[in-house]
Protein backbone atom coordinates (compact mmCIF):
# COMPACT_ATOMS: atom_id res chain seq x y z
CA UNK A 1 0.00 0.00 0.00
CA UNK A 2 2.89 2.30 0.60
CA UNK A 3 3.00 3.62 -3.25
CA UNK A 4 -0.05 5.20 -2.82
CA UNK A 5 1.72 7.95 -1.01
CA UNK A 6 3.65 8.74 -4.40
CA UNK A 7 0.38 10.31 -5.66
CA UNK A 8 0.10 13.82 -5.33
CA UNK A 9 -2.90 15.60 -4.71
CA UNK A 10 -1.65 19.09 -5.22
CA UNK A 11 -1.23 20.03 -8.67
CA UNK A 12 -0.34 23.71 -9.75
CA UNK A 13 -2.84 25.86 -12.25
CA UNK A 14 -5.94 24.79 -10.40
CA UNK A 15 -9.18 25.97 -12.38
CA UNK A 16 -13.01 26.28 -11.07
CA UNK A 17 -13.77 23.91 -8.10
CA UNK A 18 -10.39 22.83 -7.48
CA UNK A 19 -9.36 26.24 -6.85
CA UNK A 20 -12.87 26.33 -4.25
CA UNK A 21 -10.70 23.64 -2.10
CA UNK A 22 -8.17 26.05 -0.78
CA UNK A 23 -11.35 27.92 1.30
CA UNK A 24 -11.18 24.55 3.30
CA UNK A 25 -8.76 25.00 5.52
CA UNK A 26 -8.91 21.19 6.59
CA UNK A 27 -8.28 19.62 3.47
CA UNK A 28 -4.47 20.96 3.54
CA UNK A 29 -4.34 18.63 6.61
CA UNK A 30 -2.70 14.75 6.55
CA UNK A 31 -4.45 11.62 7.90
CA UNK A 32 -1.69 8.61 8.94
CA UNK A 33 1.19 10.70 6.88
CA UNK A 34 -0.79 11.06 3.65
CA UNK A 35 -3.52 13.86 2.04
CA UNK A 36 -6.79 13.25 3.51
CA UNK A 37 -9.45 12.57 0.74
CA UNK A 38 -12.82 12.98 2.15
CA UNK A 39 -15.42 11.45 0.99
CA UNK A 40 -17.55 11.55 3.74
CA UNK A 41 -19.23 14.74 3.13
CA UNK A 42 -22.77 12.89 3.00
CA UNK A 43 -22.14 12.44 7.07
CA UNK A 44 -20.94 15.81 7.25
CA UNK A 45 -19.51 18.30 4.59
CA UNK A 46 -16.44 20.53 5.51
CA UNK A 47 -16.65 24.15 5.90
CA UNK A 48 -15.01 27.07 4.18
CA UNK A 49 -13.38 29.90 5.72
CA UNK A 50 -16.15 32.21 5.04
CA UNK A 51 -18.36 30.02 7.99
CA UNK A 52 -15.77 29.55 9.96
CA UNK A 53 -15.17 33.38 10.06
CA UNK A 54 -18.48 34.16 10.28
CA UNK A 55 -19.22 32.13 12.73
CA UNK A 56 -15.65 33.86 14.93
CA UNK A 57 -16.60 37.63 13.91
CA UNK A 58 -19.42 36.54 15.45
CA UNK A 59 -18.07 35.30 18.71
CA UNK A 60 -15.22 38.76 18.46
CA UNK A 61 -17.15 41.26 17.47
CA UNK A 62 -20.73 42.00 17.31
CA UNK A 63 -22.79 39.04 20.28
CA UNK A 64 -25.57 38.77 22.44
CA UNK A 65 -28.64 37.29 22.78
CA UNK A 66 -31.51 38.01 19.92
CA UNK A 67 -35.05 39.14 20.35
CA UNK A 68 -34.54 40.38 24.17
CA UNK A 69 -32.17 43.47 24.45
CA UNK A 70 -32.86 46.83 23.95
CA UNK A 71 -28.78 47.08 23.27
CA UNK A 72 -26.93 48.08 20.08
CA UNK A 73 -25.34 44.29 19.96
CA UNK A 74 -28.61 42.12 21.05
CA UNK A 75 -29.96 44.42 17.99
CA UNK A 76 -27.35 44.16 15.68
CA UNK A 77 -27.00 40.52 16.30
CA UNK A 78 -30.87 39.97 16.06
CA UNK A 79 -30.90 41.33 12.42
CA UNK A 80 -27.95 39.24 11.66
CA UNK A 81 -29.68 35.90 12.96
CA UNK A 82 -33.12 37.53 11.10
CA UNK A 83 -31.51 37.90 8.16
CA UNK A 84 -30.34 34.48 7.71
CA UNK A 85 -34.17 33.43 7.76
CA UNK A 86 -34.70 35.37 4.54
CA UNK A 87 -31.39 33.79 3.21
CA UNK A 88 -33.21 30.68 3.72
CA UNK A 89 -36.45 31.57 2.08
CA UNK A 90 -34.69 32.65 -0.75
CA UNK A 91 -32.50 29.40 -1.20
CA UNK A 92 -35.83 27.31 -0.95
CA UNK A 93 -37.93 30.02 -2.20
CA UNK A 94 -40.59 29.83 0.22
CA UNK A 95 -43.27 32.02 -0.40
CA UNK A 96 -42.59 33.43 3.52
CA UNK A 97 -39.90 34.03 5.49
CA UNK A 98 -42.19 33.28 8.35
CA UNK A 99 -42.62 29.95 7.63
CA UNK A 100 -39.10 29.12 8.01
CA UNK A 101 -38.42 27.47 11.40
CA UNK A 102 -35.02 26.75 13.04
CA UNK A 103 -34.18 24.09 14.69
CA UNK A 104 -31.13 22.19 15.89
CA UNK A 105 -31.18 19.72 12.78
CA UNK A 106 -33.23 17.48 10.43
CA UNK A 107 -33.95 15.16 13.37
CA UNK A 108 -35.47 18.01 15.18
CA UNK A 109 -37.18 19.37 12.25
CA UNK A 110 -39.05 15.88 11.62
CA UNK A 111 -39.43 15.37 15.40
CA UNK A 112 -40.91 18.70 16.01
CA UNK A 113 -43.57 17.85 12.91
CA UNK A 114 -44.48 14.43 13.81
CA UNK A 115 -45.34 16.10 16.86
CA UNK A 116 -46.92 19.27 15.93
CA UNK A 117 -48.14 18.40 12.77
CA UNK A 118 -48.95 14.73 14.28
CA UNK A 119 -51.01 16.59 16.90
CA UNK A 120 -53.19 17.80 13.41
CA UNK A 121 -53.73 13.89 12.56
CA UNK A 122 -56.96 11.94 13.95
CA UNK A 123 -56.66 8.46 15.09
CA UNK A 124 -57.16 6.17 12.32
CA UNK A 125 -55.35 8.23 9.80
CA UNK A 126 -52.20 6.94 8.07
CA UNK A 127 -48.70 8.49 7.68
CA UNK A 128 -46.63 7.40 4.59
CA UNK A 129 -42.93 7.11 4.88
CA UNK A 130 -40.88 4.87 2.26
CA UNK A 131 -38.00 1.87 2.58
CA UNK A 132 -35.17 4.36 1.78
CA UNK A 133 -35.68 6.67 4.94
CA UNK A 134 -32.90 7.79 7.19
CA UNK A 135 -33.87 6.08 10.97
CA UNK A 136 -34.65 10.26 11.51
CA UNK A 137 -37.84 10.02 9.12
CA UNK A 138 -39.00 6.56 10.74
CA UNK A 139 -38.55 6.75 14.30
CA UNK A 140 -40.13 9.93 15.05
CA UNK A 141 -43.62 8.34 13.04
CA UNK A 142 -42.99 5.27 15.03
CA UNK A 143 -43.51 7.28 18.07
CA UNK A 144 -46.51 9.15 16.45
CA UNK A 145 -47.80 5.88 15.82
CA UNK A 146 -47.54 4.34 19.10
CA UNK A 147 -48.59 7.97 21.13
CA UNK A 148 -51.39 8.54 18.86
CA UNK A 149 -52.92 5.41 16.91
CA UNK A 150 -51.63 6.50 13.86
CA UNK A 151 -50.85 3.87 11.05
CA UNK A 152 -47.32 3.87 9.43
CA UNK A 153 -47.25 3.17 5.96
CA UNK A 154 -44.03 1.82 4.17
CA UNK A 155 -43.76 2.43 0.32
CA UNK A 156 -41.20 0.19 -1.16
CA UNK A 157 -38.01 0.88 -3.00
CA UNK A 158 -37.97 -0.82 -6.47
CA UNK A 159 -34.69 -3.39 -7.31
CA UNK A 160 -32.89 0.03 -9.18
CA UNK A 161 -33.25 1.80 -5.86
CA UNK A 162 -36.33 3.98 -7.35
CA UNK A 163 -39.28 4.75 -4.77
CA UNK A 164 -42.07 2.58 -6.14
CA UNK A 165 -44.89 4.96 -7.50
CA UNK A 166 -47.23 2.55 -8.18
CA UNK A 167 -47.21 0.82 -4.67
CA UNK A 168 -47.12 4.62 -3.19
CA UNK A 169 -50.18 5.07 -4.80
CA UNK A 170 -51.67 1.94 -3.43
CA UNK A 171 -51.17 3.05 -0.31
CA UNK A 172 -52.87 6.28 -0.67
CA UNK A 173 -55.49 4.94 -2.45
CA UNK A 174 -58.19 4.44 0.74
CA UNK A 175 -57.62 8.31 1.10
CA UNK A 176 -56.95 7.77 5.02
CA UNK A 177 -52.77 9.65 4.72
CA UNK A 178 -52.59 12.65 6.51
CA UNK A 179 -48.99 12.87 5.26
CA UNK A 180 -46.36 11.16 2.95
CA UNK A 181 -42.96 11.90 4.49
CA UNK A 182 -40.00 10.91 2.07
CA UNK A 183 -36.85 11.49 1.56
CA UNK A 184 -36.08 14.16 -1.22
CA UNK A 185 -32.04 12.31 -2.09
CA UNK A 186 -31.00 8.85 -0.49
CA UNK A 187 -28.43 8.97 2.18
CA UNK A 188 -27.47 5.17 0.82
CA UNK A 189 -28.17 4.89 -2.57
CA UNK A 190 -28.05 8.96 -3.89
CA UNK A 191 -31.62 8.25 -5.84
CA UNK A 192 -33.15 12.18 -5.93
CA UNK A 193 -37.22 11.12 -5.84
CA UNK A 194 -39.72 12.73 -8.12
CA UNK A 195 -40.74 15.01 -5.76
CA UNK A 196 -42.98 16.91 -7.76
CA UNK A 197 -45.15 13.73 -8.78
CA UNK A 198 -44.93 12.66 -5.05
CA UNK A 199 -46.66 16.28 -4.19
CA UNK A 200 -48.90 15.66 -6.90
CA UNK A 201 -49.84 11.73 -6.18
CA UNK A 202 -50.17 12.97 -2.08
CA UNK A 203 -51.95 15.91 -2.71
CA UNK A 204 -54.44 14.11 -5.03
CA UNK A 205 -55.55 11.42 -2.07
CA UNK A 206 -56.02 14.37 0.40
CA UNK A 207 -52.41 14.12 1.91
CA UNK A 208 -49.90 16.48 2.90
CA UNK A 209 -46.42 16.28 1.71
CA UNK A 210 -42.60 16.53 3.03
CA UNK A 211 -39.46 15.94 2.34
CA UNK A 212 -36.86 14.97 3.99
CA UNK A 213 -34.02 17.28 2.06
CA UNK A 214 -30.78 16.47 4.24
CA UNK A 215 -29.58 15.34 1.18
CA UNK A 216 -31.12 17.01 -2.14
CA UNK A 217 -30.65 20.78 -0.62
CA UNK A 218 -26.68 20.34 -0.67
CA UNK A 219 -26.88 19.16 -4.86
CA UNK A 220 -29.85 20.78 -6.31
CA UNK A 221 -31.78 24.28 -6.57
CA UNK A 222 -34.85 23.24 -4.60
CA UNK A 223 -38.05 25.25 -4.85
CA UNK A 224 -40.80 24.15 -2.74
CA UNK A 225 -43.55 25.95 -4.47
CA UNK A 226 -42.32 24.57 -7.95
CA UNK A 227 -42.22 21.19 -6.05
CA UNK A 228 -45.52 22.09 -4.37
CA UNK A 229 -44.69 20.54 -1.15
CA UNK A 230 -45.96 21.16 2.17
CA UNK A 231 -42.94 21.26 4.15
CA UNK A 232 -38.95 20.57 3.93
CA UNK A 233 -36.41 19.91 6.14
CA UNK A 234 -33.11 20.34 5.92
CA UNK A 235 -29.93 20.33 8.16
CA UNK A 236 -26.79 22.90 8.15
CA UNK A 237 -24.05 21.19 8.52
CA UNK A 238 -24.11 18.78 5.27
CA UNK A 239 -24.66 22.30 3.57
CA UNK A 240 -21.22 23.36 4.53
CA UNK A 241 -22.35 24.90 7.73
CA UNK A 242 -21.85 24.28 11.46
CA UNK A 243 -23.85 21.37 12.78
CA UNK A 244 -26.92 22.38 15.47
CA UNK A 245 -28.84 23.99 12.92
CA UNK A 246 -31.83 23.10 10.94
CA UNK A 247 -34.55 24.66 9.02
CA UNK A 248 -38.50 23.29 8.75
CA UNK A 249 -40.31 25.06 6.16
CA UNK A 250 -43.96 24.50 6.13
CA UNK A 251 -46.90 26.24 4.47
CA UNK A 252 -48.45 29.24 6.76
CA UNK A 253 -51.95 27.53 6.71
CA UNK A 254 -50.69 24.03 8.19
CA UNK A 255 -47.88 25.62 10.62
CA UNK A 256 -51.05 27.63 12.15
CA UNK A 257 -53.09 24.61 12.89
CA UNK A 258 -50.02 23.17 14.44
CA UNK A 259 -49.99 23.29 18.18
CA UNK A 260 -46.16 24.45 19.53
CA UNK A 261 -43.63 21.45 20.34
CA UNK A 262 -41.55 23.04 23.10
CA UNK A 263 -42.52 25.85 25.73
CA UNK A 264 -40.32 27.88 27.17
CA UNK A 265 -38.95 31.69 26.30
CA UNK A 266 -39.51 33.41 22.79
CA UNK A 267 -42.38 31.19 21.87
CA UNK A 268 -44.74 32.83 23.91
CA UNK A 269 -46.69 36.45 23.56
CA UNK A 270 -47.94 36.70 26.97
CA UNK A 271 -47.91 34.50 30.08
CA UNK A 272 -49.25 34.14 33.27
CA UNK A 273 -49.79 30.95 35.46
CA UNK A 274 -53.36 30.72 33.82
CA UNK A 275 -52.08 30.59 30.68
CA UNK A 276 -49.97 31.40 27.64
CA UNK A 277 -50.36 32.93 24.36
CA UNK A 278 -48.57 31.78 21.69
CA UNK A 279 -46.22 33.57 19.66
CA UNK A 280 -46.74 34.35 15.58
CA UNK A 281 -44.92 32.25 13.58
CA UNK A 282 -42.24 31.17 12.77
CA UNK A 283 -41.06 31.96 16.59
CA UNK A 284 -43.69 29.82 18.16
CA UNK A 285 -41.87 27.34 16.83
CA UNK A 286 -38.28 28.51 18.10
CA UNK A 287 -38.66 28.30 21.84
CA UNK A 288 -35.52 29.04 24.29
CA UNK A 289 -32.47 31.22 22.91
CA UNK A 290 -31.66 29.70 19.87
CA UNK A 291 -28.57 28.59 17.84
CA UNK A 292 -27.51 32.19 16.64
CA UNK A 293 -23.75 31.70 16.40
CA UNK A 294 -25.18 28.16 14.26
CA UNK A 295 -27.72 30.19 12.22
CA UNK A 296 -25.16 32.93 11.02
CA UNK A 297 -22.75 30.11 10.06
CA UNK A 298 -25.86 28.56 7.94
CA UNK A 299 -25.80 31.97 6.71
CA UNK A 300 -22.84 32.26 5.25
CA UNK A 301 -22.64 29.20 3.93
CA UNK A 302 -25.92 29.44 2.05
CA UNK A 303 -24.10 33.11 0.73
CA UNK A 304 -21.18 30.35 -0.40
CA UNK A 305 -22.79 27.78 -2.22
CA UNK A 306 -25.17 30.63 -3.78
CA UNK A 307 -22.54 32.18 -5.26
CA UNK A 308 -21.17 29.20 -6.90
CA UNK A 309 -24.34 28.43 -8.04
CA UNK A 310 -26.73 25.39 -7.92
CA UNK A 311 -26.40 24.90 -12.15
CA UNK A 312 -22.64 24.42 -11.69
CA UNK A 313 -22.65 22.33 -8.18
CA UNK A 314 -24.85 20.26 -10.28
CA UNK A 315 -23.14 19.77 -13.34
CA UNK A 316 -19.88 19.28 -11.04
CA UNK A 317 -21.30 16.76 -9.25
CA UNK A 318 -22.46 15.00 -12.26
CA UNK A 319 -19.67 14.66 -13.99
CA UNK A 320 -17.81 13.31 -10.55
CA UNK A 321 -20.45 10.88 -9.97
CA UNK A 322 -20.08 9.48 -14.05
CA UNK A 323 -16.83 9.46 -13.51
CA UNK A 324 -16.68 7.55 -9.61
CA UNK A 325 -19.32 5.01 -11.29
CA UNK A 326 -17.37 4.20 -14.48
CA UNK A 327 -14.03 3.35 -12.03
CA UNK A 328 -15.87 1.80 -9.59
CA UNK A 329 -17.86 -0.79 -11.40
CA UNK A 330 -14.41 -1.82 -13.14
CA UNK A 331 -13.12 -3.42 -10.36
CA UNK A 332 -13.99 -6.97 -9.77
CA UNK A 333 -16.44 -8.13 -7.99
CA UNK A 334 -17.53 -4.73 -6.91
CA UNK A 335 -21.31 -4.28 -6.65
CA UNK A 336 -22.65 -0.80 -6.91
CA UNK A 337 -26.29 -0.73 -4.79
CA UNK A 338 -29.29 1.33 -6.76
CA UNK A 339 -28.95 2.51 -10.45
CA UNK A 340 -31.96 4.95 -10.24
CA UNK A 341 -32.02 7.08 -13.56
CA UNK A 342 -31.84 10.63 -11.25
CA UNK A 343 -28.77 10.00 -8.43
CA UNK A 344 -26.44 12.32 -7.03
CA UNK A 345 -22.89 11.55 -5.69
CA UNK A 346 -23.49 9.32 -3.11
CA UNK A 347 -22.57 5.72 -3.74
CA UNK A 348 -22.86 2.62 -1.76
CA UNK A 349 -20.91 -0.21 -2.69
CA UNK A 350 -20.19 -3.62 -1.40
CA UNK A 351 -16.93 -5.63 -2.30
CA UNK A 352 -16.64 -9.02 -2.70
CA UNK A 353 -14.86 -11.14 -0.06
CA UNK A 354 -14.08 -7.87 1.69
CA UNK A 355 -16.10 -6.54 4.70
CA UNK A 356 -17.53 -2.75 4.69
CA UNK A 357 -15.64 -2.09 8.18
CA UNK A 358 -12.40 -3.64 6.82
CA UNK A 359 -12.78 -1.39 3.39
CA UNK A 360 -13.14 1.42 5.18
CA UNK A 361 -10.17 0.74 7.83
CA UNK A 362 -7.74 0.08 4.67
CA UNK A 363 -8.26 3.09 2.75
CA UNK A 364 -8.35 5.32 6.16
CA UNK A 365 -4.84 3.82 6.43
CA UNK A 366 -4.66 5.99 2.90
CA UNK A 367 -6.09 8.86 4.48
CA UNK A 368 -9.08 8.28 2.58
CA UNK A 369 -12.36 8.64 4.53
CA UNK A 370 -15.68 6.86 3.78
CA UNK A 371 -18.24 6.01 5.55
CA UNK A 372 -19.12 1.68 6.26
CA UNK A 373 -22.09 0.29 7.93
CA UNK A 374 -25.94 0.74 8.05
CA UNK A 375 -25.97 4.57 7.54
CA UNK A 376 -28.89 4.60 9.82
CA UNK A 377 -30.94 3.00 7.51
CA UNK A 378 -31.39 -0.04 8.74
CA UNK A 379 -34.72 -1.23 7.32
CA UNK A 380 -33.35 -0.28 3.99
CA UNK A 381 -30.01 -2.00 4.27
CA UNK A 382 -32.52 -5.15 4.57
CA UNK A 383 -34.55 -4.39 1.44
CA UNK A 384 -31.02 -4.38 -0.29
CA UNK A 385 -30.16 -7.43 1.22
CA UNK A 386 -26.80 -6.55 3.06
CA UNK A 387 -25.68 -5.83 6.18
CA UNK A 388 -23.72 -2.92 5.84
CA UNK A 389 -22.02 -0.99 2.53
CA UNK A 390 -19.28 0.98 2.28
CA UNK A 391 -20.21 4.80 0.83
CA UNK A 392 -18.12 7.10 -0.92
CA UNK A 393 -19.93 10.68 -1.25
CA UNK A 394 -18.50 13.69 -2.76
CA UNK A 395 -18.64 17.27 -2.26
CA UNK A 396 -17.90 20.50 -4.05
CA UNK A 397 -14.22 20.25 -3.23
CA UNK A 398 -13.75 16.38 -4.44
CA UNK A 399 -11.76 15.80 -7.59
CA UNK A 400 -11.32 13.33 -10.08
CA UNK A 401 -7.62 12.41 -9.00
CA UNK A 402 -9.29 11.53 -5.11
CA UNK A 403 -11.58 9.50 -6.93
CA UNK A 404 -8.67 7.34 -8.93
CA UNK A 405 -7.01 7.13 -5.66
CA UNK A 406 -10.21 5.66 -4.34
CA UNK A 407 -10.44 2.99 -7.08
CA UNK A 408 -6.74 2.27 -6.77
CA UNK A 409 -6.79 1.60 -3.44
CA UNK A 410 -9.66 -0.42 -3.65
CA UNK A 411 -8.11 -2.62 -6.01
CA UNK A 412 -5.45 -3.40 -3.65
CA UNK A 413 -7.88 -4.07 -0.93
CA UNK A 414 -9.41 -6.37 -3.39
CA UNK A 415 -6.91 -8.22 -4.01
CA UNK A 416 -5.51 -8.37 -0.35
CA UNK A 417 -9.09 -9.88 0.37
CA UNK A 418 -8.82 -12.32 -2.81
CA UNK B 1 -0.57 24.16 10.24
CA UNK B 2 -0.72 20.60 11.00
CA UNK B 3 -3.56 18.85 13.29
CA UNK B 4 -2.55 15.94 15.64
CA UNK B 5 -1.62 13.44 14.03
CA UNK B 6 -2.16 9.97 14.03
CA UNK B 7 0.23 7.09 13.38
CA UNK B 8 1.58 5.87 10.32
CA UNK B 9 1.17 2.31 10.82
CA UNK B 10 0.51 -0.21 7.56
CA UNK B 11 -2.55 -2.39 8.71
CA UNK B 12 -1.92 -4.45 5.68
CA UNK B 13 1.14 -5.57 8.00
CA UNK B 14 -0.16 -4.79 11.62
CA UNK B 15 -3.51 -4.97 11.62
CA UNK B 16 -4.34 -7.63 9.23
CA UNK B 17 -1.50 -10.27 9.93
CA UNK B 18 -1.46 -13.56 8.23
CA UNK B 19 -3.34 -15.07 10.53
CA UNK B 20 -6.54 -12.73 11.01
CA UNK B 21 -6.73 -12.96 7.07
CA UNK B 22 -6.51 -16.69 6.92
CA UNK B 23 -8.82 -17.62 9.66
CA UNK B 24 -11.59 -14.58 8.64
CA UNK B 25 -11.38 -16.46 4.73
CA UNK B 26 -11.61 -20.21 6.10
CA UNK B 27 -12.56 -20.36 9.68
CA UNK B 28 -11.48 -23.59 11.55
CA UNK B 29 -13.92 -23.71 14.38
CA UNK B 30 -17.13 -22.41 12.51
CA UNK B 31 -20.68 -23.79 12.65
CA UNK B 32 -23.41 -24.33 14.77
CA UNK B 33 -22.95 -27.14 17.63
CA UNK B 34 -26.11 -29.13 17.88
CA UNK B 35 -26.81 -30.70 20.51
CA UNK B 36 -25.32 -27.60 22.50
CA UNK B 37 -25.32 -26.88 26.28
CA UNK B 38 -25.57 -23.12 25.79
CA UNK B 39 -25.63 -20.46 23.03
CA UNK B 40 -25.78 -17.07 22.74
CA UNK B 41 -26.05 -14.59 19.58
CA UNK B 42 -23.76 -11.29 20.01
CA UNK B 43 -25.11 -7.99 17.91
CA UNK B 44 -23.28 -4.56 16.72
CA UNK B 45 -26.19 -2.57 15.52
CA UNK B 46 -24.03 0.00 13.87
CA UNK B 47 -23.00 -2.56 11.32
CA UNK B 48 -24.90 -5.41 11.79
CA UNK B 49 -22.47 -7.84 12.26
CA UNK B 50 -23.76 -10.91 14.98
CA UNK B 51 -21.69 -14.06 16.10
CA UNK B 52 -23.24 -17.06 17.06
CA UNK B 53 -21.43 -19.36 19.81
CA UNK B 54 -22.20 -22.70 20.85
CA UNK B 55 -20.62 -24.27 23.70
CA UNK B 56 -20.92 -28.30 24.89
CA UNK B 57 -19.13 -28.96 28.05
CA UNK B 58 -17.41 -31.46 28.97
CA UNK B 59 -17.48 -33.68 32.20
CA UNK B 60 -15.02 -31.07 34.45
CA UNK B 61 -17.62 -28.16 33.06
CA UNK B 62 -15.10 -26.61 30.93
CA UNK B 63 -15.65 -26.45 27.47
CA UNK B 64 -15.17 -29.26 25.08
CA UNK B 65 -15.97 -27.95 22.20
CA UNK B 66 -16.99 -24.10 20.68
CA UNK B 67 -18.39 -23.16 17.45
CA UNK B 68 -19.34 -20.01 15.99
CA UNK B 69 -21.54 -18.66 13.18
CA UNK B 70 -19.86 -14.94 12.36
CA UNK B 71 -21.66 -12.82 9.77
CA UNK B 72 -19.47 -9.84 9.73
CA UNK B 73 -15.60 -8.14 9.25
CA UNK B 74 -12.23 -9.61 9.10
CA UNK B 75 -11.76 -9.00 13.06
CA UNK B 76 -14.85 -10.37 14.00
CA UNK B 77 -14.51 -13.72 11.98
CA UNK B 78 -10.87 -14.35 12.95
CA UNK B 79 -11.72 -13.50 16.63
CA UNK B 80 -14.39 -15.90 17.26
CA UNK B 81 -12.21 -18.13 15.38
CA UNK B 82 -9.11 -17.72 17.66
CA UNK B 83 -11.89 -17.71 20.32
CA UNK B 84 -13.05 -20.74 19.90
CA UNK B 85 -9.97 -22.73 19.89
CA UNK B 86 -8.26 -20.86 22.62
CA UNK B 87 -11.28 -21.47 25.19
CA UNK B 88 -11.54 -25.10 24.52
CA UNK B 89 -10.53 -26.63 27.69
CA UNK B 90 -10.89 -23.70 29.86
CA UNK B 91 -13.42 -23.54 32.80
CA UNK B 92 -15.34 -19.95 32.86
CA UNK B 93 -13.14 -18.54 35.30
CA UNK B 94 -10.02 -19.15 32.98
CA UNK B 95 -12.05 -18.27 30.11
CA UNK B 96 -13.03 -14.71 31.64
CA UNK B 97 -9.56 -14.32 33.07
CA UNK B 98 -8.30 -15.05 28.93
CA UNK B 99 -11.12 -12.70 28.29
CA UNK B 100 -9.60 -9.90 30.75
CA UNK B 101 -6.31 -10.10 29.69
CA UNK B 102 -7.44 -9.70 25.98
CA UNK B 103 -9.15 -6.84 26.42
CA UNK B 104 -6.54 -5.16 28.74
CA UNK B 105 -3.99 -5.66 25.24
CA UNK B 106 -6.98 -4.08 23.08
CA UNK B 107 -7.07 -1.17 25.11
CA UNK B 108 -3.09 -0.83 25.48
CA UNK B 109 -1.30 -2.72 23.07
CA UNK B 110 0.87 -3.76 25.75
CA UNK B 111 2.54 -6.89 24.64
CA UNK B 112 3.80 -7.42 28.11
CA UNK B 113 0.50 -8.98 28.20
CA UNK B 114 0.89 -10.97 25.85
CA UNK B 115 2.70 -13.48 26.79
CA UNK B 116 -0.42 -16.00 27.63
CA UNK B 117 -2.61 -14.62 25.28
CA UNK B 118 -0.91 -17.31 22.28
CA UNK B 119 -2.66 -17.00 19.34
CA UNK B 120 -4.96 -14.14 20.61
CA UNK B 121 -1.64 -11.77 20.66
CA UNK B 122 -2.42 -11.62 16.83
CA UNK B 123 -4.79 -8.94 17.53
CA UNK B 124 -2.17 -6.37 19.51
CA UNK B 125 -2.72 -3.31 17.32
CA UNK B 126 -6.00 -3.60 17.00
CA UNK B 127 -5.63 -0.89 19.56
CA UNK B 128 -4.54 1.84 17.04
CA UNK B 129 -7.82 1.25 15.61
CA UNK B 130 -10.21 2.15 18.00
CA UNK B 131 -13.37 2.14 16.83
CA UNK B 132 -12.63 -1.99 15.02
CA UNK B 133 -11.94 -2.81 18.81
CA UNK B 134 -15.58 -4.16 19.38
CA UNK B 135 -15.17 -6.22 16.21
CA UNK B 136 -13.09 -8.80 18.33
CA UNK B 137 -14.81 -8.57 21.38
CA UNK B 138 -18.25 -9.05 20.26
CA UNK B 139 -17.43 -13.08 19.90
CA UNK B 140 -16.30 -12.73 23.64
CA UNK B 141 -19.67 -11.27 25.16
CA UNK B 142 -21.71 -13.87 22.96
CA UNK B 143 -19.33 -16.66 24.21
CA UNK B 144 -19.86 -15.23 28.30
CA UNK B 145 -23.89 -15.51 27.17
CA UNK B 146 -23.73 -19.10 26.03
CA UNK B 147 -21.73 -19.92 29.06
CA UNK B 148 -24.11 -18.43 31.90
CA UNK B 149 -26.57 -20.51 29.57
CA UNK B 150 -24.91 -23.47 29.94
CA UNK B 151 -24.38 -23.01 33.96
CA UNK B 152 -27.90 -21.61 34.60
CA UNK B 153 -30.76 -23.17 35.88
CA UNK B 154 -32.93 -25.54 33.53
CA UNK B 155 -29.62 -26.12 31.91
CA UNK B 156 -28.62 -28.96 30.22
CA UNK B 157 -28.16 -29.96 26.48
CA UNK B 158 -30.14 -28.59 24.11
CA UNK B 159 -30.85 -28.89 20.28
CA UNK B 160 -30.41 -25.14 19.30
C1 LIG C 1 -31.45 11.71 4.33
C2 LIG C 1 -31.09 12.14 5.72
N1 LIG C 1 -32.08 12.49 6.58
C3 LIG C 1 -31.82 12.92 7.81
C4 LIG C 1 -30.53 13.01 8.30
C5 LIG C 1 -30.32 13.45 9.70
O1 LIG C 1 -29.61 14.64 9.79
P1 LIG C 1 -29.23 15.18 11.24
O2 LIG C 1 -28.47 14.09 11.91
O3 LIG C 1 -28.40 16.39 10.98
O4 LIG C 1 -30.50 15.49 11.94
C6 LIG C 1 -29.48 12.64 7.45
C7 LIG C 1 -28.07 12.68 7.88
O5 LIG C 1 -27.56 12.03 8.71
C8 LIG C 1 -29.78 12.21 6.15
O6 LIG C 1 -28.80 11.85 5.31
Amino acid sequence: MNEMSAVTLARPGLTGFEALRDDFPILSQTVHGKPLVFLDSAASAMKPAQVIDAMSDTMRTQYANVHRGLHWMSERTTDAYEGVRDKVARLLNAPSRDEIIFTQNSTGAINLLAHSFGATLARGQAVVISEMEHHSNIVPWQMLRDRAGIELRVARVTDAGELDLDHLAELLADGRAGLVAVTHMSNVLGTVTPAAGIARLAHAHGAKLMLDGSQAVVHRAVDVQALDADFYVFTGHKLYGPSGIGVLWGRTSLLETMPPFLGGGDMISTVSFEESRWAELPHRFEAGTPAIIEAIGLGAAIDYVQAIGFDALQAHEADLTAHALARLQAIEGLQVLGHAADRGGVISFTLENAHAHDIATLLDRNGIAVRAGNHCAEPLMRRLGVNSTARASFGLYTTKREIDLLAETLEQVRVFFA
Amino acid sequence: MQGPQATTADPMSDLYQQLIVERARAPHRAGVLEPADGGAEGDNPFCGDRVQVTVRLGADGGVAESRHRTRGCAICTASADLMAESVEGLQRPAIASLYERFGAMLQSGESGTTDSLGLLAAFRSLHEYRSRIRCATLPWTALLDAMSEAAGPGSGRKDT
